[in-house]
């Protein structure tokens, strides 16, 4: 202890209680020394309290240089790492965009390719340019094979949805003479004829004029055909899909996953 | 008695005029407030050993506080301010702890 060098005991040396010598110790003496001795403890209350508040009030203000270092270089790290962070979002975020709108296009190629497969498998109506053929047979020497070749020859020439009275023509399609009439898909078609052809009418009117073609075998029979070639033409009859009893889709190869 | 009161006259006055610690007392005044409590300590420990003198109390007090706060000066010129304070910190830690044990073993002789 720096302050207590052996001096004279003012509280007795012979009290034997320290209570005691606290007590008097306690009482208020007017001397030079204890009034000092107060001024100094006025003091030490003033500054502690001072600096309480200081501590509570300041914030950087009362740092040192090597804290405000320290401070500021958590700042600049926190924020380099918030920055790398907001990078790492920004990038992941013009990654969702991009595959949105390539999401898009993959829908709009899928829907394209559903389109074309829905008018090929007859599922789905087809409108455009095409002819109408009425064949008026009434011998009733139309037969199934002469509607085939028909149907065939329309292939030929580049139809590409075709309707026989109210049944759509497709891959599978068959052709049953059956009494008075004929028979497509189980469904009877009865005379006179008419047929709906989508594609290029001129292409597919010659197709069924040329020399010894549908139109001259028809007229031979003999019965009348009639070909009209139309700016807008709609199939609507529609080809019910039946599953497949027999045949199995092959799984496509797995792509490896991107 | 008269010095304790002035202790919670202290506090009462800092505490109601907010006074701002100057800027080039700042790193200094904490040093010597702790400097002054381990004086005060060691002053109720020299009363209950009986050896207690006003003079020395009041010249120890100043000294002490001028010594610690010198120290964490000089510290600051050197460039090892905070590491010196803390030092500084520990040992009136440790005299303030040692003197409240010599204090607790006079009045409750434990």
């Amino acid at each position: 202890m720096s302050q207590i060098p052996p001096a004279k005991a003012t509280g007795g040396a012979g009290d034997p209680s320290p209570w005691h010598r606290l007590r008097l110790m306690a009482r208020p003496r007017a001397t030079k020394a204890n009034v000092f001795a107060a001024l100094l403890t006025i003091i030490l209350g003033f500054a502690m309290a001072t600096q309480v508040r200081q501590n509570q009030v300041l914030g950087l203000e009362s740092l040192r240089q090597g804290e405000l270092v320290t401070i500021l270089d958590n700042a600049t790290l926190q924020s380099s790492r918030l920055e790398q962070s907001a990078r790492e979002l920004q990038a992941t975020r013009d990654e969702l965009v991009t595959d949105s709108t390539g999401g898009a296009a993959a829908l709009a190629a899928a829907q394209k390719r559903l389109d074309a497969l829905g008018i090929l498998a007859g599922t789905a109506r087809a409108h455009g340019p095409g002819i109408r053929m009425t064949i008026v047979d009434p011998a009733g020497k139309v037969d199934a094979p002469l509607l085939l070749n028909a149907i065939e020859e329309l292939r030929d020439a580049g139809a590409e949805a075709i309707q026989v009275g109210d049944v759509r023509v497709v891959a599978s399609s068959y052709f049953l003479s059956s009494g008075s009439g004929i028979e497509i898909d189980g469904t009877k078609v009865t005379r006179p004829y008419t047929i709906l052809a989508i594609g290029d009418p001129q292409t597919m009117s010659s197709a069924m004029e040329i020399p010894g073609g549908l139109s001259e075998t028809v007229r031979g029979l003999p019965a009348t055909i009639t070909i009209t070639q139309q700016n807008e033409l709609a199939v609507g009859a529609l080809h019910t899909l039946r599953t497949p009893r027999y045949a199995r889709l092959v799984a496509p190869p797995v792509s490896a996953a991107p | 008695m008269i010095p304790a009161l002035g202790l919670l006259v202290g506090l009462a006055v800092g505490l109601f005029l907010h006074p701002a610690v100057p800027l080039a007392l700042q790193p200094y005044l904490p040093i010597a407030v702790i400097a002054a409590l381990d004086t005060v300590f060691g002053g109720v420990r020299a009363v209950l050993d009986g050896i207690f003198n006003d003079k020395v109390f009041v010249v120890s007090f100043l000294s002490n506080v001028v010594v610690a706060a010198f120290i964490v000066f000089l510290g600051d010129q050197l460039g090892v301010g905070s590491q010196l304070s803390t030092g500084v910190v520990v040992v009136l830690g440790i005299r303030i702890f040692s003197n409240v044990a010599s204090i607790r073993r006079h009045l409750f002789r434990a």
